[in-house]
């Protein structure tokens, strides 16, 4: 039969807003060194086959992937590149071991974001070059555009943004690997700047650097090497119809449906009740309510009221963005998704330190690649 | 080639359609900039090439020193163990000469670029360009040294090297 899949190995740096003390491979390195500590395996000799996460754009050279193999220890083996979002990644070994094709995987994501000068272009640069590029403007507008929708439809207010940002970069002040961890007050976000309205400068999560690497392993190769596995559930994907001018503003259907993918095969019929707590996507902050609802979490139109409630505080009967989010921890590009499953392996292994989850057993993580896509990926972890 | 083509069906294009904006034609020039750390081991690789000096790091697992210089060992997957100083002299492993340029024009004076195996680097070597020889003249194995920027012109840059050019040893 196919076995199951579990994460045995995190490594990670710490998430800061500029690293100009090591080099992306140096970063690299020592995340990955971490992981395989961790899991208790040698790069060489225990894992059959690396993936890893990368843009070419985002670190500024064609073919940029093949750059991984020597940070990773991967010389000389089994390795591939998804362009996307980390998730994907880890959705990626989690096929290479449920097909039995192999039994230990590890995923290598990172950030090195402070060293995009220039980050609107690179944006604008994947937005269509006939029908949308020639406008010329900013492209972060699509999220103001996005956000205006959502509020418009869902009833959701700007006052509850602002309550997501307060939320999360307070979360983050209990995070030591969070870059932007900060006591700020509803108002202050709602009185920072207007940006591409009604986003303003608050509602947008800043950039951070950080490597992650993770290691999966099949169940009897988990079971040889840790007493904590935290196993993969259920994983879901999806995306959207590229063209702004098709696809939907309002809802993350993306979401909506890479989380009824991982809850069929995760088993899961009441989302809310048979997870116990989520990490969902908040690279503007009203993407936080949006992609709850999207994920079931809450009716439509109702994550907004659950904040104000104090629902997903860190105490609350629902504790979403515990780590901080993207927010709290700074956006990392491709390495946000795998923040967010980090999040979670941690909690459920009870290492989560000072925002230690009491009595976690089952948890969420959620991606999205981020504008000016709609394309997100969904995991489910537990620790039985 | 151009006969052929006016028999066959369709329009074609001219630059000077493009030119008249008879058809659609979008421009965008993106500012795309990056400025990469060089982290511990380029950095100090870089800061001793403008001291006209090569630095390697050496792994005591694998025995090699490795080049440029590096913070770990992508064979051993271990931090290395040391800085070494390095000559500035080596052995061509390979080479080629190249004929044309960027817009593949001849050009008269080739350029040479060779992977030069550095003196006491026991195999690890430094991609760069061979002159003052002979393109004929040019084999594999042929020993080489470093011809160096002026001090005051040195960046802490791969190019503080000129190029190299073959070695006579006594």
């Amino acid at each position: 039969m196919f076995p199951k899949v579990a994460i045995v190995g995190i490594g990670y740096t710490p998430f800061r807003p500029i690293t100009p003390d090591v080099s992306f491979r140096e970063m690299v390195f020592e995340a990955a060194s971490k992981a395989y500590e961790d899991a208790g395996v040698h790069p060489q000799e225990d894992i059959d086959s690396f993936v890893t996460c990368q843009d070419d754009f985002e670190h500024g050279r064609s073919i940029w992937n093949m750059q991984t193999p020597d940070n990773l220890g991967a010389v000389l083996k089994p390795i591939h590149t998804n362009c996307g979002d980390g998730i994907l990644g880890l959705i990626d070994a989690y096929m290479q071991i449920k097909s039995g094709l192999r039994s230990i995987v590890a995923v290598e994501t990172h950030s090195k974001a402070s060293n995009v000068i220039n980050r609107n272009h690179l944006i604008a640069h994947a937005t269509d070059p006939i029908y949308n590029k020639p406008l010329n403007i900013n492209p972060y507008f699509i999220a103001g555009m996005e956000m205006n929708r959502y509020l418009l439809e869902t009833g959701t207010t700007k006052e509850q943004c602002a309550l997501v940002v307060s939320k999360n970069k307070t979360n983050a002040l209990f995070n030591p690997l969070a870059a932007y961890g900060e006591k700020i007050t509803p108002k202050e976000v709602l009185d920072s700047e207007e940006m591409f309205s009604p986003l303003k400068r608050l509602d947008m999560s800043p950039m951070a650097d950080g490597g992650i690497v993770m290691v999966l392993a099949s169940e009897e190769k988990a079971k040889a090497l840790t007493d904590k596995p935290i196993w993969i559930r259920g994983l879901g994907w999806c995306s959207e119809a590229p063209s702004l001018e098709t696809r939907e503003w309002g809802e993350a259907i993306y979401a909506k449906l890479a989380g009824e993918m991982a809850y069929r095969i995760a088993g899961i019929k009441h989302p809310r009740k048979q997870i116990d707590f989520a990490e969902v996507d908040d690279t503007f902050s009203y993407k936080e309510p949006q992609h709850m609802e999207a994920l079931k979490l809450c009716r439509r139109g109702e994550a907004g009221s659950m904040i104000e409630e104090g629902a997903t505080q860190r105490e609350g009967e629902f504790p979403t963005n515990v780590s901080g989010g993207s927010l709290g921890v700074g956006f990392l590009v491709e390495a946000t998704g795998p923040q967010r499953v980090l999040e979670v392996v941690l909690q459920l292994r009870g290492e989560a330190g000072g925002r230690q989850l009491p009595d976690v057993k089952v948890g969420l993580a959620q991606s999205w690649r981020g504008i000016p896509y709609a394309s997100g990926a969904v995991m489910i972890l537990s620790k039985e | 080639m151009s006969e052929k083509i006016k028999e066959l069906p369709g329009t074609p294009l001219s630059e000077k359609d493009i030119i008249e904006k008879k058809v659609l034609f979008t421009e965008w020039h993106p500012e795309f900039m990056w400025a990469w750390d060089t982290g511990i081991g380029y950095g100090r690789y870089f800061a001793e090439l403008k001291k006209g000096r090569i630095i390697g790091t050496r792994c005591n697992k694998c025995r090699r020193v490795l080049l440029p210089a590096r913070y770990f060992c992508e064979w051993c997957f271990r931090p290395v163990d040391e800085w070494v100083y390095l000559e500035d002299t080596g052995t061509v492993n390979t080479f080629s000469i190249a004929y044309t340029d960027w817009l593949a024009r001849r050009i008269k004076e080739p350029r040479i670029p060779a992977l030069i195996e550095i003196d006491g680097s026991g195999g690890v070597g430094i991609m760069h360009v061979l002159d003052e020889v002979d393109p004929k003249e040019v084999k594999i194995g042929m020993r080489v040294k470093a011809v160096w920027e002026p001090e005051e012109e040195r960046e802490g840059a791969i190019t503080d090297i000129k190029y190299w050019k073959p070695l006579k040893e006594v």
